[in-house]
């Protein structure tokens, strides 16, 4: 939900950015908090499934190590190990298509708060019902309502197809 | 054959069907317009040889794969074939593979149709010396 997941990355960046990005993860990794995620003009990687080829690489500073990894990437790929080209995978591209298509549990999130909410609100029509309303009024007690059904039933009303026509007059019980 | 089988916006995997009246009907008498509509194998000739331009570029491939996604259609051995080739041409493998996952993804519920594309690609599978993402471990979480 749009909400909870602003107000989670608002948290984030408001007080755990300076511990959870440091220079080095911003710069190895070319797509997040660097100045170009916020500048539309510039192309930018995104994680699309109906776009497999993104516009730039996940990874654009790459270290020695990844630039060694890229010439040998010039030559046959069948040299290449399964680590290889798994890591080649990863410099360009963040999530593969079943990352991408994995949903989250967040949906227990907001119904667990969901409920907590409807329960404390009925908690305060419980306490609202017990300490602020006064008595029901009289008419609706048992005894009154016996007496005003049976002067209902005398006055024939409805008799057609409401409340006497349900009586049997007959054999003085409901039908 | 394959093409009629994968347009994924019909109902049925297995139905021969087309749904171009203008093209398999000559008898029908009413058009529904009267451009000409391109055949499957034209279609498949125009894709294969775009990908098969010996000096296209990085642009031109992303340009060219995320376009043919977007269609309703998984693409024809040959168009990957062709595809791959230009990944090679660009030294490009994680392109590749991306490519691989994303006509699997497109398949959707359709589950035959990727092992098929694979069967069909082995060779050139095997020749450039691409991983499926399966031999990766890439197609679990």
């Amino acid at each position: 939900m749009l909400t909870s997941r602003a107000l989670v990355r608002g948290l984030k960046s408001g007080f755990w950015r300076p511990l959870s990005s440091t220079s080095s993860v911003q710069a190895a990794h070319g797509k997040d908090m660097s100045p170009d995620v916020l500048d539309p003009s510039v192309p930018q990687y995104n994680n699309r499934l109906d776009t497999p080829l993104s516009d730039v690489p996940f990874v654009r500073n790459l270290n020695s190590e990844q630039r060694q990894l890229k010439e040998k990437e010039k030559g046959p790929w069948t040299k290449l190990t399964k680590e290889e080209k798994i890591a080649l995978y990863r410099l360009t591209h963040e999530l593969t298509y079943p990352e991408m298509r994995r949903g989250s549990s967040e949906w227990k999130t907001v119904l667990g708060g969901v409920f907590i909410f409807l329960g404390f609100s009925g908690m305060l029509v419980w306490w609202q019902r017990i300490y602020v309303f006064g008595e029901v009024p009289h008419t609706l007690s048992d005894e009154w309502v016996e007496k005003q059904t049976q002067r209902m039933i005398d006055m024939r009303i409805n008799p057609v197809g409401g409340f006497a026509y349900h009586w049997d007059y007959v054999k003085k019980q409901w039908k | 054959m394959f093409r009629a089988v994968v347009r994924l916006s019909t109902s049925g995997v297995r139905s021969l069907a087309r749904i171009r009246p203008c093209y398999s009907a000559p008898l029908a008498s009413r058009c529904c317009s009267h451009a000409k509509v391109e055949t499957d194998e034209e279609f498949d000739a125009r894709w294969v040889t775009y990908f098969s331009k010996p000096d296209i570029d990085a642009w031109e491939l992303k340009e060219g794969m995320n376009t043919l996604i977007g269609y309703d259609l998984v693409p024809e051995p040959k168009i990957l074939d062709s595809a791959l080739r230009a990944c090679r041409r660009l030294n490009d493998l994680a392109s590749a593979i991306r490519i691989l996952e994303a006509v699997k993804d497109k398949s959707g519920p359709h589950k035959d149709i990727y092992p098929y594309l694979i069967q069909e690609l082995q060779p050139t599978l095997i020749e450039l010396g691409i991983s499926t993402p399966e031999d990766l471990g890439m197609d679990k979480l």
